[in-house]
């Protein structure tokens, strides 16, 4: 059993879109899939009321709504759940930041995105910069590097 | 030239981007497959384009494809031809598709080494990140071993943002190549001090994680992480250093006492939540051994729960609870005073808080608030809305009231009058678990049986109510109880004639038929009991009356559909028609009639049979029919076995375990348990009630003085039990006060125990009722079992493995002993060739023969056995046959274990694979890709033996299953430890991809042999030998069907000839069904036709003459010549 602090990061939407999804154990992609509608499933379920953490075969997940997305973590059951729910705040927080304040829509078209941002936040299921300036510092010299040469200019511009 | 690239690039500006994508699948809702099939195609046009830019567009669309889960591992391809752009966009996207799509057996992954380990040296340090970054996803033991030189130089780049990935990494690094470990490990630790505080909270993380898997290796950075603990601010490392130490002080108790200080700090000071969290939880799960600290920081930690419970939070409040759920199992006391609010939260909106709490109510009760409690959640049930949760209440209500043996219960006709109450519960599915706590107390609490009696037959009367929808209310269960208890115990009943009339109304004949069938049973006891008292009055007719009518009523439930009720119906019919007879001239038949169902039926205890001594004459182990004739010269064997044995079962042998040997054995668990660290002491009161429990008998059965009448008209309230047994409670106290009182004056001293006023203690309660508590039976037994004693007197540690694959037991190489590196004079038969390579050569060639001569009678009698169990198999159903096949391995099995014992080696490991249908409800997994593999290990040293780790090396296509998140090397803990001379199983599922072909897997089981005084870490190797005859179901076949099979003509066909086999055809027809698993469709002369079908369904099709040839026809060529192969063999060493 590996200790991770997270398995993985799922985010969809109110009617079970899936809209992200980071693994950080290698599971094949039929497993990710019924791994993926079931949680989808039972945490739709769940009354807004209801507290965000669940077990799940021998999981936790933690979840948590912000408008019309879930985002959804699976720890191990020695592990913090505040402290998970501390990193998907954190990410939203980094989500917002980056794009001004995020909706459903920014993370549905620019998913790139999404992940790059997550990648620099995470590491392997650990949390790897929690300092929120030099996750965004980070991403923001990458997209510099990456927009130099983002326009392909036809060949007789050349 | 010229013209192909403008026009390559004017088609390019009409190429989809992923925005156009995303917007095109959402403009196409309806034919959303459709779509994205065109822009696959459109995808897939594009990646043949020569332009990186084209192909990384075309790459971007497919990563968001793959999330849809549209399969893309046919693009792997282009996603590496992306990466290995020198242009960091298309590079990063590449790296993107590749960390989401590529896990570890995408072929394509080991092209990739060389273009990561150039990224990895990449000036450019975002570069080198994207590269960290996508590794850390599809990271293969392969990719490891390459990289991890370069990832480790990479620890100490020059920019933290490298160092920082490089260190993280590293932990997957040694995940996948864990001899990277040690030559990383001292940079690893510089890491701890680096500059940087990304760096080093990456490499506290990387260490916490390490140290959770092995703690020992790690003890020696305590101090540095000590230091770190008390200067960081940054509660995401302390929790991580939190969560280290938590692991680290089971193995050292001096840490405890360090920390506690700086922990209890942390829970005064810190106002983070998750910090507060993990310390409580730390402190809870901790073995801080100064007694007084703990005491005062458990109720620190109390405290603080309670505040977290009290908050608005959902979150806060949940947490709360499951801490105190945890409290709750070593300081019952200081949450029990928690109960207040913990009975709050059963209010609350949140489902799962709710089912929390009533955790934890669970470990709260005590005889003094059992009532308060379950009063408290007869409420809610009342209240709850959803079936499901009022469900939950209700098995919880039982499991609290019965748990251990009743021990809270002290008045139990409360208790039936809860259960009573509870059958007013409207479609719950738990009827069949109030009725057996009916049937239960009834039977086991003697006192209890009048009371029962008249609450059931008010229930009987009653029926009506219960079951508004006969067939699909589960309520209607507990009329079975009520029937029953009523016609058992019927010399109870009040007003007999009236119960016997409600249970032959007409409507009873609705219910489900195993309820009728009890009802029409018990109608006839309580017949006999009416009989028996109207026998004494001078007017027959009443008498005559109940015979009419029985016979009146009883016709209804002749014809019913049911047969069991239907037999018992017609059966009782006439019984009672004769009867009738009978009283017309005027015979007394009483007595005889309730001869029917004399005996009064007393509990038994699980284990009593073992009490019964074997009768003289009879051996269990003698053959029943004339065995096979090959093995009738070992016919002495079992019996030998068997009078070895016999002392075990007879009386003299529990009596000799006497006082003294208990006491022994008492001291021996109780070292045992000081020496455990995880082993959690309960705390002194609670062991003294669990002392008083089972010896109650001196305890007054004090009978209750009824002022008010019990029997109510209706349904009974529980709530009047309750009051009534404060009273009684009230009542004893007094009186033994008065005793006291009396005491004291007699004695006249002065040494008076303030036993008056204050708040009566547990053990203060008495029960109203005695419960048959069974257990007490057989004490010695039942703690012979629970604890697993080690013996006292260890001293030499010698081990020894010995493997069988049961499947082929005739095949001498099978039996393969491996040695471990401390055994000594393990035996080797020259004879073992291919797999004994795992036996170190160096033991005594005398024994080894002696061992293989016994060996050879131990096969000879396995095989009996086996063929014995195969004998008993159920000749028809394809299910109860494919079912019966793991239970015939493991009863052979536990044979070939007692066979075992006569065996010199001291540490027995068996090994039997047999396939078995997997029926997983949610039908993921498909039939036949699963082989459970039984492994009896017993421990014939005198070390207890522990923290046993199985372990195999997977091959492409049979894989052990791991937990999910388990790495593919990881081992699998065997869920118990060994005490000497103990066995046990352990089962092990392997996922089999192709079982056309036979398979041998190398495995490890490591182990910790503890001695009083040192504990070593051991190591035994073995092999797995998967047959393909262990993938094949012995499945019975018709003839006909046999005959249409052949005909298909899908089937290929192989022959083979026996040599120098001379038995009888028979004999060999039976080798062939028993070692293959075969079964034999027809027999005609000279030869016989025999079927087999695999896991996976392949059809095996013998006909074997008796000119000893086989001609095999099966619809996999490959799997049949492995099974021809394997048939070979068995005979070949005959």
């Amino acid at each position: 059993m590996p200790f991770l602090c997270l398995f993985f990061m799922l985010l969809f939407s109110r009617q079970g879109k899936l809209r992200l999804q980071k693994w950080y154990v290698p599971l094949s992609d039929k497993e990710k899939k019924k791994i993926t509608r079931e949680l989808v499933q039972t945490v739709l379920a769940r009354k807004p009321k209801m507290c965000s953490f669940l077990e799940w075969r021998d999981l936790k997940i933690v979840y948590k709504r912000y408008a019309s997305l879930y985002f959804c973590c699976a720890i191990e059951d020695q592990d913090n759940e505040l402290i998970t729910l501390e990193i998907i705040h954190r990410y939203v927080e980094l989500l917002d930041k980056y794009f001004g304040s995020v909706c459903e829509l920014d993370i549905i078209f620019n998913f790139e995105k999404a992940y790059f941002i997550l990648d620099e936040f995470l590491l392997g299921g650990e949390a790897q910069e929690t300092s929120k300036k030099n996750v965004l510092k980070a991403i923001e010299q990458a997209d510099l590097l990456q927009e130099v040469r983002y326009v392909i200019k036809p060949p007789w511009e050349q | 030239m010229a013209l192909k690239i403008v026009k390559g690039s004017i088609d390019r500006m009409f190429d989809k981007n992923l925005q156009d994508l995303v917007r095109g699948i959402r403009n196409h809702k309806e034919d959303e497959a459709k779509y994205i099939s065109t822009c696959i195609d459109e995808i897939k046009q594009e990646l043949k384009q020569d332009n990186i830019a084209v192909k990384a567009n075309a790459v971007c669309k497919l990563t968001y494809l793959q999330m849809l889960g549209y399969d893309v591992s046919w693009a792997a391809f282009n996603i590496v031809e992306v990466m290995s752009s020198s242009k960091f966009t298309y590079k990063r996207i590449g790296y993107l598709a590749a960390s989401q799509c590529f896990h570890e057996n995408t072929d394509v992954i080991m092209l990739t080494t060389n273009q990561i380990r150039k990224d990895l040296s990449s000036p450019n340090q975002y570069d080198t990140g994207v590269a960290l970054t996508g590794l850390s996803c599809f990271v293969t033991p392969d990719l490891a071993r390459d990289l991890a030189n370069d990832i480790m130089t990479l620890m100490s780049h020059t920019k933290p943002y490298i160092r920082k990935k490089a260190v993280l990494i590293m932990y997957k690094v040694f995940l996948k190549y864990p001899e990277s470990l040690r030559p990383a490990f001292p940079r690893l630790k510089e890491k701890l001090e680096d500059p940087d505080p990304g760096v080093q909270s990456a490499a506290v993380n990387v260490i916490c994680e390490l140290a959770r898997r092995n703690p020992k290796n790690y003890l020696s950075l305590a101090p540095l992480f000590f230091k770190l603990m008390t200067s960081s601010t940054n509660n995401w490392v302390l929790i991580k250093i939190i969560k280290l130490f938590g692991a680290l002080t089971p193995l050292e108790p001096r840490l405890g006492k360090k920390l506690i200080e700086p922990l209890t700090n942390l829970i005064h000071s810190t106002s983070a939540m998750s910090l507060l969290y993990e310390c409580v939880n730390t402190v809870i799960a901790g073995q801080y051994s100064c007694s007084v600290g703990r005491i005062k920081s458990h109720l620190l930690c109390v405290q603080k729960l309670r505040i977290l419970i009290e908050d608005s939070d959902q979150n806060l409040k949940y947490l709360g609870l499951l801490a105190m759920s945890k409290i709750l199992k070593t300081h019952p006391k200081s949450v029990q005073s928690h109960k207040d609010l913990i009975l709050q939260c059963l209010d609350d909106k949140d489902e799962s808080i709710r089912l929390r709490a009533l955790d934890l109510l669970y470990g709260m009760v005590s005889k003094k608030n059992l009532m308060e409690i379950v009063k408290k959640l007869m409420i809610h049930v009342d209240k709850a809305e959803g079936t499901t949760y009022r469900d939950e209440l209700l098995t919880k209500i039982i499991d609290i009231c019965s748990q251990s043996n009743y021990q809270y219960i002290t008045n139990f006709e409360w208790y039936i009058s809860i259960l009573v109450e509870l059958t007013r519960l409207e479609g719950t599915r738990h009827g069949h678990l109030i009725a057996s706590q009916m049937l239960d107390v009834a039977i086991r609490v003697k006192a209890i049986r009048v009371f029962a009696v008249a609450q059931m037959a008010t229930l009987l009367d009653n029926a009506h109510l219960l079951t508004g929808n006969m067939q699909r209310n589960g309520i209607c269960e507990v009329l079975y109880a009520a029937a029953w208890i009523c016609g058992e115990f019927s010399e109870h009943l009040e007003n007999p004639v009236q119960t016997l009339e409600a249970m032959l109304r007409p409507k009873v004949a609705t219910l489900p038929g195993h309820i009728q069938a009890v009802y029409v049973q018990n109608a006839a006891k309580l017949f006999a009991t009416i009989l028996k008292n109207q026998e004494g009055n001078t007017d027959s007719t009443a008498a005559q009356e109940t015979s009419q009518m029985m016979i009146d009523r009883l016709p209804l439930f002749v014809q019913s559909a049911n047969l069991e009720v239907q037999e018992r119906a017609s059966c009782i019919l006439q019984l009672v028609k004769y009867i009738q007879k009978l009283q017309q001239k005027d015979v007394e038949v009483a007595e005889e009639v309730s001869a029917l169902f004399a005996g009064e039926l007393n509990p038994v205890a699980p284990k009593a049979q073992k009490k019964v001594p074997v009768p003289e004459g009879l051996d269990l182990d003698a053959w029943i029919n004339e065995p096979p004739s090959e093995s009738e010269s070992e016919d002495e064997q079992p019996k030998a076995i068997f009078t070895k044995e016999e002392p075990k079962h007879s009386r003299p042998r529990h009596t000799e375990v006497d006082e003294k040997e208990l006491a022994r054995r008492r001291e021996a668990r109780k070292q045992e348990q000081a020496n455990n660290p995880f082993y959690i002491k309960a705390s002194p009161s609670s062991q003294k009630v669990y002392q008083e429990a089972p010896g109650v008998e001196h305890i007054p059965v004090v009978q209750i003085d009824l002022s008010v009448p019990l029997k109510v008209p209706g349904l009974p309230m529980s709530d009047q039990y309750v009051k009534l047994e404060e009273e009684r409670r009230q009542k004893e106290r007094a009186e033994k006060k008065k005793k006291e009182k009396k005491k004291r004056k007699e004695k006249r001293s002065g040494r008076g125990k303030k036993h008056d006023s204050g708040p009566e203690s547990e053990e203060d309660i008495t029960p109203a009722h005695v419960v048959d508590i069974v257990t007490e039976e057989m004490p010695e037994v039942a703690q012979e079992d629970q604890n697993h004693l080690p013996s006292p007197y260890l001293c030499r540690v010698k081990i020894c493995i010995c493997m069988f694959c049961l499947c082929r037991p005739l095949a001498d190489s099978e039996k393969l002993p491996v040695r471990s590196h401390r055994a000594a004079g393990a035996p080797k038969s020259p004879a073992e060739d291919g797999e004994a390579e795992n036996a170190t050569p160096q033991e005594p060639k005398k024994k080894s023969s002696k061992e293989k001569r016994d060996k050879k009678k131990d096969k000879e009698r396995d095989r009996k056995v086996r063929l014995r169990c195969w004998k008993h198999l159920p000749p028809s159903g394809h299910k109860s046959d494919s079912r019966s096949t793991p239970s015939e391995g493991r009863t052979a099995a536990r044979r070939q274990l007692r066979r075992c014992n006569l065996m010199t080696q001291c540490f027995t490991f068996l090994v039997f694979p047999f396939s078995r249908k997997v029926c997983d409800i949610q039908g993921n997994l498909q039939d036949g890709s699963q082989v459970v593999v039984s492994v009896i290990f017993e421990n014939k040293s005198d070390s207890f033996l522990k923290s046993m780790e199985f372990n195999v090396l997977d091959s492409l296509n049979s894989k052990l299953q791991r937990p999910e998140g388990s790495g593919p090397h990881d081992g699998l803990t065997v869920p118990f430890q060994l005490p000497p001379g103990v066995s046990n199983e352990a089962r092990f599922v392997f996922t089999v991809q192709s079982i056309v072909m036979p398979q041998k897997l190398k495995g490890t089981l490591t182990f910790i042999v503890k001695n009083e005084d040192s504990s070593t870490h051991e190591k035994l190797d073995f092999k797995l030998h998967f047959t393909c005859t262990s993938y094949l179901i012995t499945t019975p076949c018709y003839s006909d069907a046999f005959a249409k099979l052949l005909e298909s003509g899908d089937l290929k066909s192989s022959s083979v000839r026996l040599e120098g086999v001379n038995m009888p055809f028979h004999h060999l027809l039976a080798r062939i069904c028993f070692h293959h698993h075969f079964s034999v469709v027809e027999r005609i002369n000279s030869c016989a036709s025999m079927y087999s079908r695999s896991i996976q369904g392949h059809h095996v099709c013998l006909l074997v003459k008796t000119t000893v040839s086989i001609d095999a026809k099966c619809d996999e060529p490959t799997l049949l010549g492995n099974v021809l192969d394997e048939i070979k063999q068995t005979f070949s060493q005959c």
